[in-house]
């Protein structure tokens, strides 16, 4: 069997590190912690991982701006080796702090130059927003194959809305299918606040690259992989599964059949 | 170079600091603000050319997408860049319409950006940048008077013990910048000194010790024939401060009481924590129980190869002062606890429980010298849900209650729950081991915090103990965990412990209490110079942590922790000599014997006095119908929703939440307790629950305490939980204990907890008091209402079997379980009347233990959909929160409820807050092994669920006494905090 092997990387601040490496762990990859010095001194390189996730929390405090910082190592300090880890076809995800990373490094939507054109800003409420949402699947992205129906995921941030540089950027996005999650209600259908828990436009809750290799997402996956978690469902018994193991699951299935 | 920067939202973006701002300018009854703009500004200083200024505005300080920017300021030099209306060419000007109030941090303050940004500057390779200030700068459009703009700026937008109105001439000098410390020894003339020349050193230093106390300082420093370095003075002040050494819990008392049922006499106590709470764990004697106070937080056995271990802080009086930053720091240290324990735990949950005074209190009502308490309340949120989210633990269980008496002294309690290896819960320093601080430098912020808190609060206060106040950074703290649990796994270090009050005083004190330490001051990395050795040692900067190290790991370690960015710094070594010495550039500072330090404190005994107060019964009219006053209660601000407070903190991080604090169909209803599964995959749970009622207490603190424990474990019950493995901690916040009336209730509520543990066998684990909670305008002094606080934790065997509370249903069987009393005393109910009255809900221990453990194993079994605690509000509220959580109604019979009265009456028996009592769903095909498991408690089957909206009770007489749409109660229930 070939390993899969996950970069976690972390910084100062980030938090979901563990949870998101248990959930790759569960969907059968090898996951591993790497602090983002490592790859910055080169003790270690990316060239050695299939898959690179940037997880959630707060890299370096939030200060100046969620992830501003941490995506400007990557653009300063990186960019050569993240350009060619996406060039041999691999993964990348970014889940909330990880998401505004991808968008602050202009990692996503993607351009060749990394240039920003989109941006997550402060919700509309002004507030941090701790709830659980319906996000419609839709687009193309390796990452949500097999996801039809409306799934159920917790978010948790003070910077999440979705904004774009002007509209032909958004237009660009939804003529390339590159929009994959829409805040939605429990039948499927786009709703206002809370179900659109930060006012985010068109309720964008998650793009992906136009190679739909790179994922990034507002909603917290890896807290809902056993059925355990789910605000009512929690009587449906021990270790069952719950709607944010298929993503994980997606990005597995796709490096053991094209790497 | 100086550059002052100025980011702002491009137009079209929301600008939703802005929009918070005018609502909260609205709230403070002025409406002629339109609109209101919020400007980043960043004062950068250094070599920095101007084409570096720019790269770093575009690079890093800027949004491109959604924001621009503006150098309006290079050392003189004219506005660079100009493309926006706020930031126009000529910068804006106050006019009559328009009105600027900049905020920035005063000198010394940590500003936590700061390191952040010159990180970011560096990783541009931009390497001239020196300093980085910020300021926030807001712009409010409407016409305001001069008191108008003051008001806003002093109640909303800044808080001049830690921040300052720019004007407009030069920023305030920094403090970077001024002169360095040149080694002064100062010795204080102690030998010959008088009573009353003695009062005095202890009142100028801020010391708070007592006559007795300074004499036996005199006396010891007679004996070694010298005078006390004012350093050794503050240390053994430190030691011996209320906060530290608990003298009132740890000392005699002489009480007497009167009236009081139970009597518990008048007697003479030897230790106050001794005969009451540890006495009952002691008897109790759990082998699960695997340290209990002894570390920084008690310990108890989770599976095979885990223990946890739970801490609660208060951090009262810097909240009162700046409520963000006392709150921040307040749970920035308790996570320090956890991660002080043993050999180090990680913190996998926190609880946060709020005393306020109403945030509708009229301004004038407003103790002087005190913050609003709807500022308090909003910053202590803020404070805690910057530090909680960002240290990436979950929030998952909490309260908040409102009196007015805590309109000068709010409460704060936060706790936070850790996990460790069992073979990494104890600890040993060794002599010959390294002193290691690590984590933050070290700065003037926070002296005096120990000893201040140990005192009661004045009007004065926000300016003589202004040093006492900070600001966390929560990320130092996260990179510290991060670090420390890689070298705990690594066994790089043999002790550790946290930086609290007290500082590096009372950290290396502690570790070294038995051995002896040698400490070199001025090894100890600095924020800025200036600070004296004295200084060094008590100031309680945030983020720091002390090991001891063996010699042979020093370097791994040094090593590890600067992998991620950690300072780690050897700052001397433990000895065998059982002294405290403190150098200073190799000039001995302090030289105390250990065992005066900790052991030397003169043994007082205070005075209390309980009698029992009589309060007015309220003669309250029989109705016929109850629902006006149903939705009255559902709107006092200490029953209804704290959706608005619950929802900005991150209650899923780390992926383990089970039952979360909030539940049913749309997620809004009030959990009881949480659950909350530590290890992926595994089966084992940790329930957190908390009883808190000081209404009770204006009774009897007797019956408050055993209620507060009877409330905290029925929420256990309530969320499918045993008694079995259940662990409390006490934390008792009180007014002054040198006041015979205070320490008298205090001994009582002691007693009451004493009484309750040991009747249910719940043992307490670690606790904390926090006295002086006074607050004094001009001599003239406000106790708090004595509250306590008991929080519980359990090992829950199967997450699967987790109740929750809100109704599932319609055609479900609705049960009530546990005995009505007319215990009216203390309820909200009369609170609606403003009445107290004097039958405080009592307990009969054998009947509620027969009903915790039948429900127990019913929900074991798997025969409860849902099941609610009867608290605040009594029956009416938790019948309706069940009922609106879960989108049904209800048709209940009060006949048919377990009630024992001599005068029967509706509302008794719906609004009574009477302990142990559970409202509960069965399923109809399992009501008879329901009621078979139910047999010998008290319950009874009072109705069922339907669809639709109806909330029915039929009253005793068998006649409709209320009849309400859910929708309506939810709303009257979400209403009062839905800002």
């Amino acid at each position: 069997m070939k390993k899969i092997k996950v970069c976690i990387l972390r910084s100062a601040g980030t938090n979901c590190d563990k949870e998101t490496a248990a959930a790759f762990k569960i969907a059968g990859a090898e996951p591993e912690l790497l602090h983002i010095n490592s790859l910055v001194s080169r003790k270690r390189v990316l060239g050695d991982f299939h898959i690179l996730a940037l997880p959630g929390g707060f890299s370096y405090g939030d200060d100046i701006a969620s992830g501003k910082i941490f995506a400007n190592e990557l653009r300063f300090k990186l960019a050569d080796s993240l350009r060619q880890f996406i060039a041999e076809g691999k993964l990348i995800i970014g889940i909330c702090n990880g998401f505004q990373i991808l968008v602050k490094s202009g990692l996503l939507p993607g351009s060749k130059d990394l240039k920003q054109d989109t941006s997550l800003i402060i919700n509309d409420s002004g507030k941090f927003e701790a709830r659980w949402v319906y996000l419609k699947p839709g687009g193309k992205c390796v990452w949500t194959k097999g996801l039809k129906k409306a799934i159920y995921l917790p978010v948790a941030h003070g910077e999440g809305k979705f904004v774009t540089q002007d509209r032909s950027v958004l237009n660009r996005l939804k003529k390339n299918r590159q929009v994959v999650f829409q805040y939605c209600d429990a039948e499927g259908r786009l709703c206002a606040y809370p179900g659109n828990p930060n006012g985010s436009i068109e309720n964008i809750a998650g793009i992906t690259d136009q190679t739909g290799r790179i994922l990034g997402l507002m909603p917290h996956p890896e807290r809902h992989i056993y059925a355990a978690a789910h605000p009512r469902k929690w009587g449906l018994r021990f270790n069952r599964e719950g709607d944010g193991l298929q993503i994980f699951r997606n990005g597995v299935e796709y490096v053991k059949e094209n790497l | 170079m100086q550059y002052k920067i100025e980011v702002v939202d491009k137009p079209g973006i929301f600008d939703a600091i802005g929009q918070g701002v005018r609502k909260d300018i609205l709230d403070l009854g002025i409406n002629s603000v339109k609109e209101v703009k919020f400007i980043q500004c960043y004062i950068l200083e250094g070599n920095l050319t101007e084409n570096q200024a720019i790269t770093i505005c575009r690079e890093l300080l800027t949004d491109k997408v959604a924001q621009e920017y503006r150098i309006v300021s290079s050392s003189g030099k004219a506005p660079l860049k100009a493309n926006h209306p706020a930031l126009s060419d000529r910068p804006v000007r106050a006019s009559a319409l328009q009105h600027i109030v900049e905020i920035a941090y005063n000198p010394g303050v940590m500003d936590p950006v700061e390191a952040s940004v010159l990180k970011g500057i560096r990783d541009l390779g931009i390497l001239g940048a020196e300093s980085v200030k910020t300021a926030k700068k807001y712009i409010l459009y409407g016409k305001l008077s001069a008191s108008q703009l003051k008001t806003i700026s002093e109640k909303l937008l800044y808080n001049k013990l830690i921040q300052h109105i720019v004007g407009p001439s030069l920023p305030q000098g920094d403090i970077k910048h001024q002169p360095g410390y040149y080694f002064n020894l100062v010795t204080v003339e102690l030998l010959k000194a008088t009573d009353a020349r003695l009062l005095e050193i202890s009142k100028k230093g801020q010391l708070f010790l007592n006559l007795d106390e300074m004499r036996r300082i005199r006396d010891y420093f007679r004996k070694q024939k010298r005078q006390p370095v004012d350093c050794e003075l503050e240390t053994i002040a430190q030691t011996w401060s209320e906060h530290c050494y608990h003298k009132t819990f740890r000392g005699n008392i002489a009480y007497k009481e009167s009236r009081a049922v139970p009597a518990l006499g008048n007697m003479s106590i030897k230790g106050l924590l001794k005969s009451t709470i540890m006495k009952a764990t002691k008897e109790l004697n759990k082998s699960w129980c695997v340290s209990v106070f002894k570390d920084n937080a008690g310990v108890i056995r989770f599976d095979e190869k885990n223990n946890i271990c739970f801490k609660v802080e208060t951090h009262n009086h810097p909240s009162a002062l700046e409520p963000f930053g006392g709150a921040n720091t307040g749970i920035g240290g308790v996570i320090r606890d956890p991660m002080g324990t043993g050999m180090g735990a990680k913190p996998i949950l926190n609880s946060d429980i709020f005393c306020f005074a109403p945030p509708d209190l009229e301004f004038n009502k407003v103790p002087a010298g005190s913050l609003h308490p709807k500022r308090v309340m909003k910053g202590v949120v803020s404070g805690v849900r910057d530090y909680g989210n960002k240290m990436g633990i979950p929030t998952v269980n909490g309260a908040i209650l409102f009196h007015k008496d805590f309109a000068g002294n709010p409460l704060v309690y936060c706790g936070t729950v850790g996990i460790m290896p069992k073979d990494k819960s104890f600890k040993k320093t060794n002599p010959g081991d390294l002193v290691v601080v690590v984590g933050g430098a070290t700065g003037r912020d926070g002296i005096h915090g120990a000893t201040f808190s140990s005192g009661e609060l004045t009007h004065e206060s926000e300016t003589i103990s202004s040093g006492a106040v900070q600001i966390g950074n929560p990320i130092q703290e996260k990179k510290i965990l991060d670090t420390i649990l890689q070298a705990r796994d690594k066994n790089l270090y043999s002790a550790i412990t946290d930086c609290g009050a007290g500082g590096l005083s009372s950290a290396v004190g502690e570790m070294g209490a038995e051995l002896g330490a040698k400490v070199y001051l001025d090894r100890v990395p600095l924020k800025y110079s200036g600070l004296s050795y004295m200084e060094i040692w008590i100031s309680e900067s945030q983020e720091r942590m002390v090991l001891s190290v063996p010699c042979g790991n020093i370097d791994k370690l040094i090593e590890l922790f600067a992998s991620e960015d950690v300072e780690a710094t050897v700052i001397g070594e433990f000895t065998n000599t059982k002294r405290l010495e403190l150098y200073y550039e190799d000039n001995l500072v302090c030289d105390l014997d250990m065992h005066f330090l900790h052991d030397g404190i003169p043994q007082v005994t205070k005075k209390a006095v309980y009698t029992q107060p009589r309060h007015k019964e309220p003669k309250i009219p029989l109705k016929k119908n109850l629902a006006a006053d149903l939705l009255k209660l559902l709107a006092h601000y200490d029953i209804c929703s704290k959706e608005w407070i619950i929802r900005q903190y991150d209650h899923e991080v780390q992926g383990g939440s089970v039952i979360k604090p909030l539940t049913g169909i749309v997620n809004d209803g009030p959990s009881d307790a949480s659950v909350t599964r530590p290890l992926f995959g595994c089966r084992k749970g940790i329930i957190i629950s908390n009883g808190i009622n000081f209404r009770f207490g204006f009774i009897d603190p007797y019956w408050m305490a055993a209620s507060c424990i009877d409330e905290a474990l029925r929420q256990i019950i309530a969320v499918g939980g045993s008694l079995e493995e259940v662990a409390i901690l006490d934390n008792f916040c009180w007014g002054n204990p040198d006041k015979p009336d205070r320490l008298g209730s205090l001994v009582r509520a002691a007693y009451g907890c004493y009484d309750a543990a040991k009747a249910y066998g719940v043992p307490f684990i670690s606790g904390k008091d926090s006295l002086y909670n006074e607050f004094s305008v001009h001599g003239r002094s406000t106790a708090i209402p004595g509250t306590l606080l008991i929080s519980a934790i359990s090992v829950m065997k199967d997450i699967n079997k987790s109740v929750s509370m809100y109704a599932k249903e319609p055609g479900n069987l609705v049960y009530i379980a546990g005995k009505t009393r007319d215990e009216l005393g203390g309820s909200h109910y009369y609170d609606l009347y403003n009445a107290i009255g004097n039958q405080v809900p009592k307990l009969k221990y054998r009947e509620s233990k027969r009903t915790f453990t039948a429900l127990s194993k019913a929900a074991e079994k798997g025969l409860v959909e849902s099941m609610h605690d009867c608290s605040d509000g009594g029956l009416a509220v938790a019948l309706s929160e069940m009922a609106f959580s879960g989108g049904l109604g209800a048709e209940i019979f009060l006949s048919e409820a377990p009630y024992e009265s001599s005068n029967p009456r509706n509302d008794f028996l719906l609004f009574s807050e009477s302990n142990s009592r559970f409202v509960v769903e069965v399923e109809r095909k399992n009501k008879e092994r329901f009621e078979k498991i139910l047999k010998g408690a008290d319950f009874g089957l009072a109705g069922c669920l339907t669809g639709g909206n109806n909330f029915k009770i039929y009253g005793l007489d068998g006649k409709l006494c209320v009849d309400a749409d859910t929708r309506r109660l939810k709303e009257s229930w979400q209403k009062p905090l839905s800002w």
